[in-house]
């Protein structure tokens, strides 16, 4: 089972319409067991990140995410889904976030429009399955103001530029996330979570 | 390089598109759905839904194109017209839609644009500006009008720019009434006094007839992005050939 996490925010319906459009079956879930019996994770989002913690939290979704991640199960996170693994952010004060990941989440330097919004290209620093059949610096669609700084570069497995060059896509073994919105990105973003499921339904 | 976004707007009304009757190869033009799913495969960036039918009947409809568009299209959606609170951008939302856009409602409530913003995000609130320039004056200004043009407000449309910025609007979508449905090209000398004023996105609107006219606000005038109806609606560029002309004038767009 898929379990697409719940927690009162996030573009639900979108990835989940995104799933469907693919053919994969999906549960949409606010239970903690329903993670931990998961063959894979999905955390999708938007909005902010502290409020998404603090609503993890009240869901007791916390600790059983770390436990599917730290187990090396298939994991997936969109935007704030991404932004969630790191130590911390300093969205709205400093909110410490998961912590799967070490790093921080920082606002996108001034001088440019903020939110990042729109389609820009994703250059592939590392080969993943996620990546198979999409050309190296495809566009996806972005929006967010924060981005993740991890201090294991090696985790770094896509970056897009805006003013600086940054982290668009993490992968360590299961563990995926991206900054953009694979849902909202087209023919390309369909593949990457087809890419995904068929990683993950392998992987399990 | 983030790329320039081109953004083909339809006019709903009753569930149906209104403008837009040329398209070969669609068996019905005033489909929402089919439209949507037109632009989705010729490459629009983004599309933007104006709900123009403003009753109770015609929102439950809406609502319903939305979600049958967001299953098929995998691409941004803004809905927007006759949003009047929270409640109505949850519902947009839900259905799936990406962003609401809010005119009248934000002007006459200005607290709707930072609730909006706290409960679903600044990136959900886009705040639309429809403006008419006033005087004659060295310095050009421009009047905030609502309630589709039909009212003057009196606002500076720069102010309001700004206000609902600071506000918590993550995206402005800019329509010069001067220009609007005269095909003569943006207003220019507008959008740059707003893309400037302001720290977010702008999306330019009202006057588009060639596509010199989207290379020109996307240069001069500062834009983010471009939207257009009827040059797409009736056929006169398609989004290939759109994307083919900016970007062989070195304007970055995603092909």
């Amino acid at each position: 089972m898929i379990a697409v996490v719940d927690y009162g925010a996030g573009n639900l319906r979108s990835v989940t319409n995104a799933l469907a459009k693919l053919g994969y079956g999906m549960k949409i879930t606010s239970r903690p067991d329903d993670i931990l019996s998961a063959q894979a994770v999905i955390l999708p989002g938007v909005g902010a990140a502290g409020d998404t913690m603090k609503s993890l939290e009240e869901l007791g979704m916390v600790e059983p995410i770390r436990q599917f991640i730290a187990a090396g199960r298939p994991f997936l996170g969109i935007c704030i889904g991404l932004q969630m693994l790191f130590t911390g952010t300093e969205e709205g004060g400093w909110h410490d976030c998961l912590g799967v990941l070490p790093g921080r989440v920082r606002r996108l330097p001034g001088g440019l429009k903020i939110p990042h919004m729109g389609w820009n290209q994703v250059k592939q620093k590392t080969a993943h399955p996620v990546f198979d059949g999409i050309p190296d610096e495809a566009n996806f669609y972005f929006v967010h103001s924060y981005y993740a700084e991890p201090e294991d570069s090696s985790l770094v497995a896509g970056e897009t530029e805006y003013g600086i060059s940054f982290c668009s896509v993490v992968a360590r073994g299961s563990l995926v996330a991206t900054q953009f919105h694979p849902e909202k990105s087209g023919e390309y973003g369909l593949k990457m979570y087809d890419n995904f499921i068929r990683f993950a339904l392998r992987a399990g | 390089m983030l790329t320039r976004r081109i953004i083909p707007c339809l006019d709903v009304k009753g569930g149906r598109v209104v403008k837009g009757k040329s398209f070969i190869r669609l068996q019905d033009a005033g489909d929402p759905v089919g439209l949507a799913d037109f632009y989705y495969k010729e490459g629009a960036d983004e599309l933007v839904f104006l709900d123009i039918t403003a009753t109770p009947e015609g929102r439950d409809t809406m609502v319903d194109v939305v979600e049958r568009i967001s299953e098929r299209v995998f691409m941004p959606l803004t809905v927007g017209g006759g949003l009047r609170n929270i409640g109505d951008m949850r519902r947009m939302l839900k259905a799936g839609a990406d962003k609401v856009s809010i005119n009248t409602a934000a002007l006459r409530k200005p607290a709707i644009i930072s609730e909006g913003a706290e409960k679903f995000g600044n990136q959900c609130i886009v705040v639309a500006i429809d403006a008419k320039r006033v005087g004659d004056g060295e310095v050009p200004r421009w009047e905030v009008y609502v309630s589709s043009g039909q009212e003057a407000t009196g606002i500076d449309a720069v102010d309001w720019a700004k206000q609902a910025v600071e506000l918590g609007a993550g995206e402005i979508l800019l329509t010069s009434m001067d220009a609007d449905g005269h095909k003569a090209g943006y207003d220019i000398e507008l959008t740059r006094t707003i893309s400037e004023a302001v720290t977010v996105p702008v999306i330019a609107s009202g006057g588009a007839g060639t596509l010199r006219d989207l290379y020109q606000v996307l240069t001069e005038g500062k834009a983010d992005a471009v939207l257009a109806a009827s040059i797409f609606h009736y056929g006169t560029y398609s989004i290939a050939k759109t994307k083919q002309f900016l970007s062989d004038r070195g304007i970055p767009v995603r092909t």
